[in-house]
């Protein structure tokens, strides 16, 4: 691509390669199209899968057709459904394959590409429907979904930036390069209503406001890609499959506060996410998109990309500054805010938004606050002029869950805010697996809570979650069936959050320590009543004395799961039972009369701790069992019971 | 021969690791210098497989930095080791989704067959060493267990252990 040197040379590049993406856009779907174009995801989840191969062969299976001109392979970024991965594409047939593996491709292009067929078997089948369906507009997974940030996911190549380029890509830059003052790009996204992705909720727009406030000579616009909320992945695949979308945001986030340089903090943890990244940071210098004179204007405007070291703390605002600096991800107290001069990137004044934040703003500036605003929940009230003054109820735009755990459709979905809970669930993620009760989802991670049956047709916004006694948090939404044990998975969070405590702030370092080991105790079937209430006193305390977000916030997950599941601590504590079934010192197995001797059980126990002759009945050695359960699955007669 | 085949080896990987060092054009006199230290730590542990004080000691000197300011940051992240690895790393992923997914139960069976505990030292003959670690992002597939880079999705322990049977034959 060209060098790029002002808006019209932008719109030029547009109309030279929009026609690029047509066959994708088309709204005509067409199965006897001769030109056809097969996108395969190229995310994390697929590539593990063996998405890499899959392509290899059906580039191959479609040369030895002699197709190689009509009929393309691209490698797109994640298209969200991830437990059914890896995904294939077929446009403009308009056909979604699932689970293929790469033995399918000949299959495919013999099929489908030259026979004009479709692989049946290859369809996703809807688990309420029990049908195989080939439109995945009528996948109950996409049906409600509403795709603004994940918007280029699975449908770009996310190395090539003349793809986004023909989507209207840095269009939104140069409407406010060539279009608007930055004072006019701030207000448009203060009346956006977008609030913080990361967790917070605090308003994008005001945060920009204040950035640009502060008069100084540098200033730094950073990324903060650091997604340690172990269940949420958002942020990773829209650096894979979206990175123009960062970039495009950060700079025009960098003319609005009048910032320099750019900085994307992101996990070390995610490698095809930088590589994606550097590799659009890259073309777009190239293209003029970043660095001196952007589009032939005055602004200039670099980005780097700062790589952390695996530090969940890392993903507060302060602390990522200091581990950019080098320093140990430690956090301080604000003020000094980031944006105060003293308080962010070696002392410079800086902003620090999130990844989904960044992804959903070009699409804001294209095509205005008042498009925006108007998607989800939200109730501002506005000053005569028609600008924001302030939120009386719910949130703007979209948000984006990774929803995981007991559910059918595992993947991301993105929401307009105010959906409500059941229709995530049931409708989007197909409801709870194997067949389980739903007793729980777990939202905003290790600084979460839990949101129960009485709350699922709550619409959903960041005051609404609050309010439960949850939060929004970053997005992770891991829902829980009656086979997972409520203070085991406070456990689970509080084991996570005292590795993760940096050890600034006694209540932090030392108070994470203790509840895990109340917790320890009360799952062992060592803990006595007075201990909950120890317990809920400790948390309350910690909640209100550690220094940064991640103490403050690591009892939630105990508050939230002894306000809706204390029945179940009791259980552990006065009965010693696990009514789930899963802390291992509170239930034995045991072979019931019901065994053939049929000795599967005696071959898949890995510690030989069955024993008994075939066909008679089998017997466990009590002292031998780690209680892993391999004997419970295998077994055919059901004749293994946990007591 | 032997000691000296290896001081080679570790001479050209010191030798690999001032070449990057000094791309960046570190200036003793900017404070800011200490700005690019995790990404050296990050090209030294590339190279070495692990930070052994003699490479903490060598980027301190390289970057004009104290020792304990590069000692700090390797004891802080996770991601940095001073011990070293084994042949074939078994990451565990223990995010929530793997979690609830059962990956503890992976995670306790791989760590019975090779007798070694999670991120602790190497089994005896070297060739694996295992971590647990906090999500790698491919929930859709939990649970997820990573070697040497390959993901192996959906595991349970009985595949976990069949697949590390796999890399023990390959030795």
């Amino acid at each position: 691509m060209d060098k790029i040197n002002s808006q019209e040379a932008l719109l030029a590049a547009y109309a030279a390669c929009k026609g690029s993406l047509a066959l994708r856009l088309l709204d005509k779907h067409d199965i006897n199209s001769p030109k056809k174009e097969i996108l395969c995801c190229g995310g994390t989840g697929c590539h593990a899968s063996n998405s890499k191969d899959l392509m290899d062969l059906l580039r191959k299976a479609i040369k030895e057709h002699g197709l190689e001109n009509d009929v393309k392979v691209i490698q797109t970024g994640c298209f969200g459904f991830c437990a059914q991965g890896p995904i294939v594409k077929v446009m403009p047939d308009n056909v979604f394959y699932v689970q293929v593996t790469p033995e399918d491709a000949a299959e495919i292009v013999e099929k489908h590409i030259v026979g004009k067929q479709l692989v049946e078997r290859l369809l996703f089948v809807e688990p309420m429907l029990k049908e195989r369906i080939h439109d995945y507009a009528k996948m109950s997974f996409y049906a409600k979904q509403e795709r603004i940030a994940l918007r280029n996911c699975g449908l770009l190549d996310p190395e090539n930036i003349s793809e986004y380029i023909a989507n209207e890509g840095y269009q939104a830059l140069a409407k406010c390069l060539f279009e608007m003052k930055p004072a006019d790009v701030v207000q448009e996204v203060l009346n956006s209503g977008i609030c913080g992705r990361g967790g917070a909720g605090f308003p994008t727009g005001m945060k920009w406001k204040i950035a640009a406030g502060v008069q100084a000579d540098e200033k730094y616009i950073v990324c903060n890609a650091d997604e340690g909320d172990p269940g949420a992945f958002m942020d990773r695949s829209i650096m894979e499959g979206d990175p123009n979308s960062i970039i495009e945001a950060m700079a025009i986030g960098a003319y609005a506060i009048g910032a320099q340089h750019g900085l994307v903090y992101i996990r070390a943890e995610y490698p095809l996410a930088v590589s994606r990244l550097q590799i659009a940071i890259d073309e777009a210098r190239a293209c003029g998109l970043l660095g001196k004179n952007i589009m032939g204007s005055d602004f200039c405007f670099d980005i780097e990309i700062k790589l952390g070291a695996g530090a969940f703390v890392c993903g507060e605002e302060t602390a990522l500054i200091h581990s950019m600096e080098g320093l140990r991800g430690e956090p301080t107290t604000k003020p000094p805010f980031p944006a105060n001069i003293g308080g962010g990137y070696w002392g410079c004044s800086t902003n620090v938004n999130n990844v989904e934040t960044y992804a959903s703003i070009p699409v804001i500036i294209r095509k205005g606050a008042a498009w925006y605003s108007k998607i989800g929940n939200w109730k501002p009230e506005l000053d005569e002029k028609g600008n924001f003054k302030r939120t009386i109820s719910g949130n703007a735009g979209t948000k984006v869950f990774a929803l995981a755990g007991q559910i059918n459709n595992v993947g991301l979905v993105e929401v307009p805010m105010g959906t409500t809970l059941r229709e995530i669930i049931y409708e989007i993620g197909g409801g709870i697996s194997g067949g389980h009760e739903f007793k729980a989802v777990q939202t905003g991670g290790p600084s979460g809570g839990c949101i129960t049956k009485e709350n699922l047709d709550t619409p959903i916004d960041y005051g609404n979650l609050g309010k439960i006694g949850s939060m929004m948090g970053s997005g992770g939404m891991i829902v829980l069936s009656d086979k997972d044990c409520m203070p085991a998975m406070a456990k689970f969070y509080l084991g996570f959050t005292k590795d993760e405590s940096c050890g600034k702030c006694t209540p932090c370092r030392i108070g994470t320590r203790r509840m895990l080991e109340m917790l320890e105790k009360i799952c062992d079937g060592n803990g006595d009543e007075a201990m909950l209430e120890d317990l809920e006193r400790l948390a309350r305390t910690i909640a209100d004395t550690a220094l940064c977000g991640l103490g403050q916030t690591a009892p939630n997950p105990i508050l939230s799961t002894l306000r809706y599941f204390k029945d179940e601590y009791i259980a552990h504590v006065r009965d010693k039972k696990c009514p789930a079934g899963t802390c291992r010192k509170l239930f034995k197995l045991t072979i019931t009369d019901a065994c053939i001797g049929c000795t599967k059980c005696k071959r898949n126990c890995p510690v030989g701790a069955i024993t008994g002759d075939i066909k008679q009945k089998h017997v466990i050695d009590q002292t031998k069992c780690i209680k892993c359960g391999a004997c419970i699955d295998g077994c055919p007669k059901k004749a293994i019971v946990k007591d | 021969m032997c000691c000296k085949k290896l001081s080679e080896a570790a001479a050209a990987k010191f030798a690999e690791l001032d070449g990057f060092i000094d791309g960046l054009a570190i200036d003793r006199d900017d404070p800011r210098r200490r700005g690019r230290l995790i990404q050296v730590l990050h090209r030294a542990q590339a190279i070495f497989g692990y930070l052994p004080r003699e490479v903490q000691l060598h980027v301190a000197e390289k970057l004009f930095l104290p020792e304990a300011a590069i000692s700090g940051v390797v004891s802080f992240y996770n991601y940095f080791t001073t011990e070293p690895k084994g042949k074939y790393c078994i990451d565990v992923c223990l995010g929530t989704a793997c979690y609830v997914k059962g990956s503890e139960k992976v995670l306790s069976e791989i760590e019975r067959v090779l007798g070694v505990k999670a991120d602790t030292k190497p089994t005896d003959d070297g060739l694996f060493s295992i971590n647990a670690l906090r999500c790698v992002g491919a929930c859709g597939l939990a649970p997820v267990m990573i070697i040497n880079g390959k993901v192996y999705g959906k595991v349970t322990p009985a595949k976990a252990v069949e697949i590390v049977n796999e890399y023990k034959k390959l030795g």
